[in-house]
């Protein structure tokens, strides 16, 4: 049986994509964070160390530091290895600036609260950032 | 978003396709985050390493070089964020032809934008420090949370390809920082233990912004005894920023918006969070391995002033690294040649230890030179250092200056 769920966000920035969620309670970025030669998670502490980010839907707390991040989405996408989308909680604006570069679906600021408790890994995501609307498929 | 006349023509195209792309980003942005308008800025500075950039990146920057000089130039003075590339080094530390390569042409599309390669994050004790109020567009989260909090600037957070749009068009989108309500704290730290070395004031950010966790939380911090100069705020700053994406803090007495706690918050609805000694210990345990053999030790991550380039001469005089042991001091173009003028350049190195100038560690191909130098066992005093290189294959170890040199001539770590 399948499940339709609405989320209502902020206003994002990039095309409407569809994937697969992974998601996690910890924050991102990518320069600390990832192996973005392979595409998956490197810092050993991350709670997704090892898993690859590769066309996923990634969704995450909030952004840490790291200005190179808003390169780092732009040189990821020209690879064709990077995420479909990244939701936060909330992102700093390295980020919103990078996916706007990269043009990268990104969105933040759930109405209906902590993002990373209402997408499960494994969904089937639709990310609509210019009406900030995300539409979750469960099985 | 509200637009006058100037910034309709940018984005129109009519100043050129390097000012419309520009206008066109910073709209996304600042429909992003609710900017209403945009606010004028008197400086920019850029993060643009060639690591990060990647071919893509430096393809992008090489397209608006290539447009005529009255579209290309930069509106506003405009300075660089460390390079990945110490061109009289880059052999020696192993990283490759390719990546020089790489480097030279993303010097030649700054240059030819008008941007001086400044090739520094301590552009504020270097360069051109900003004065209170003064809007800016910076890169670079160390650089940003410094003149915010202890200069009294008012900056976001900017990438790259930000940085480059508001030199560009002369301005940045109004939100975050530029406005005066989110700049009042928003958690409030007692420390009840009082920071003494660099390392230390790393360790303070470090656990403030951990705990502080959001680009949109605002510290302030009460309790601190001493008087803090440039290059404790720098660690602290710098530790802040990696740790939580924090890009202002408020010390109570000492920055200029706090001069009391009541100028930056209602004291009654914020409850004082204790940074105790314990805090600072559980710290520093976190980047342990006494004992263990140390494959390299990196003074960087903010590069050294030249009052640390200074002291790590003294602690380095007359002795010699363990052969099996690298110590890399990185600094400013800037501060380098005031360093060698001094004689500091030729004490340190004569230790065996390298003075890199322009670039940073962290930015400058880390995993590759790990691999490439067999580096593994990292110690530093920087804790914005320990909190990045993890990422790149190291393993870090954080201490004091004293103790990072006397290990780096043991050999182990002590």
């Amino acid at each position: 049986m399948l499940t339709t769920i609405e989320l209502k966000c902020h206003v994002g920035v990039g095309p409407v994509v569809s994937g697969i969620a992974l998601v996690t309670d910890d924050n991102f970025s990518a320069r600390y964070d990832l192996d973005r030669i392979n595409g998956i998670f490197s810092r050993p502490q991350h709670k997704l160390a090892g898993q690859s980010y590769v066309d996923r839907i990634m969704v995450f707390n909030t952004a840490k530091g790291g200005v190179a991040s808003a390169w780092m989405l732009h040189e990821m996408k020209s690879r064709n290895i990077a995420p479909k989308a990244i939701l936060f909680n909330n992102v700093n604006p390295i980020l919103a600036q990078g996916a706007a570069l990269a043009d990268m679906a990104m969105c933040d600021r759930f109405a209906d609260g902590d993002v990373t408790r209402l997408i499960y890994t494994g969904d089937e995501v639709t990310v609509n950032p210019q009406i900030g609307l995300v539409t979750i498929t469960r099985r | 978003m509200k637009l006058n006349p100037e910034e309709q023509a940018m984005l129109q195209g009519e100043l050129g396709e390097p000012r419309r792309w520009a206008m066109e980003h910073m709209m996304q942005v600042g429909r992003f985050f609710d900017a209403e308008d945009f606010v004028e800025v008197t400086q920019a500075h850029i993060m643009a390493d060639t690591e990060s950039l990647g071919e893509a990146g430096v393809a992008f920057l090489e397209r608006i070089a290539a447009r005529p000089w009255h579209e290309r130039q930069v509106r506003i003075p405009m300075i660089t964020d460390p390079r990945g590339i110490d061109f009289c080094h880059y052999q020696r530390l192993r990283q490759t032809d390719q990546m020089a390569a790489l480097e030279q042409r993303t010097i030649d599309a700054f240059e030819a934008m008008g941007i001086l390669m400044t090739n520094t994050c301590i552009n504020y004790q270097t360069i051109m420090p900003p004065v209170r109020g003064e809007h800016l567009a910076f890169g670079d989260t160390g650089v940003v949370i410094y003149c915010n909090s202890v200069l009294g600037a008012y900056s976001n957070f900017e990438g790259g390809p930000s940085s480059l749009a508001a030199g560009l068009t002369g301005r940045t989108p109004r939100y975050g920082l530029h406005l005066d309500q989110n700049r009042r704290a928003t958690r409030r730290f007692r420390v009840e233990h009082q920071p003494q070395s660099l390392s230390d004031w790393g360790a303070l950010g470090g656990i403030v912004g951990a705990r502080a966790g959001s680009y949109w939380e605002v510290p302030v911090i009460e309790g601190i005894e001493s008087q803090p100069g440039s290059d404790e705020m720098k660690h602290m700053g710098a530790a802040m920023a990696s740790y939580g994406s924090v890009p202002l803090f408020h010390v109570v007495g000492v920055t200029p918006e706090a001069p009391t706690l009541h100028a930056v918050c209602d004291p009654d609805s914020l409850h004082p969070e204790v940074v105790t000694a314990a805090d600072f210990e559980a710290f520093f345990a976190r980047y342990g391995g006494k004992g263990e053999k140390v494959d390299v030790v990196v003074f960087s991550a903010p590069q050294l002033s030249l009052l640390e380039m200074q002291s790590l001469a003294a602690l380095l005089d007359g002795s010699k690294l363990h052969p099996d042991t690298s110590l890399l001091a990185v600094t400013s173009p800037v501060v380098a040649a005031d360093a060698r003028r001094m004689g500091l350049v030729e004490r340190i190195e004569a230790s065996g230890a390298l003075v890199l100038e322009g670039m940073c560690f962290y930015q400058s191909y880390a995993r590759e030179m790990g691999e490439a130098n067999g580096w593994k066992r990292l110690m530093t005093n920087s804790v914005k250092l320990t909190n990045i290189i993890g990422g790149y294959g190291y393993q870090p170890t954080l201490s004091n200056m004293e103790n990072c040199v006397a290990s780096a001539i043991a050999g182990e770590i002590l």
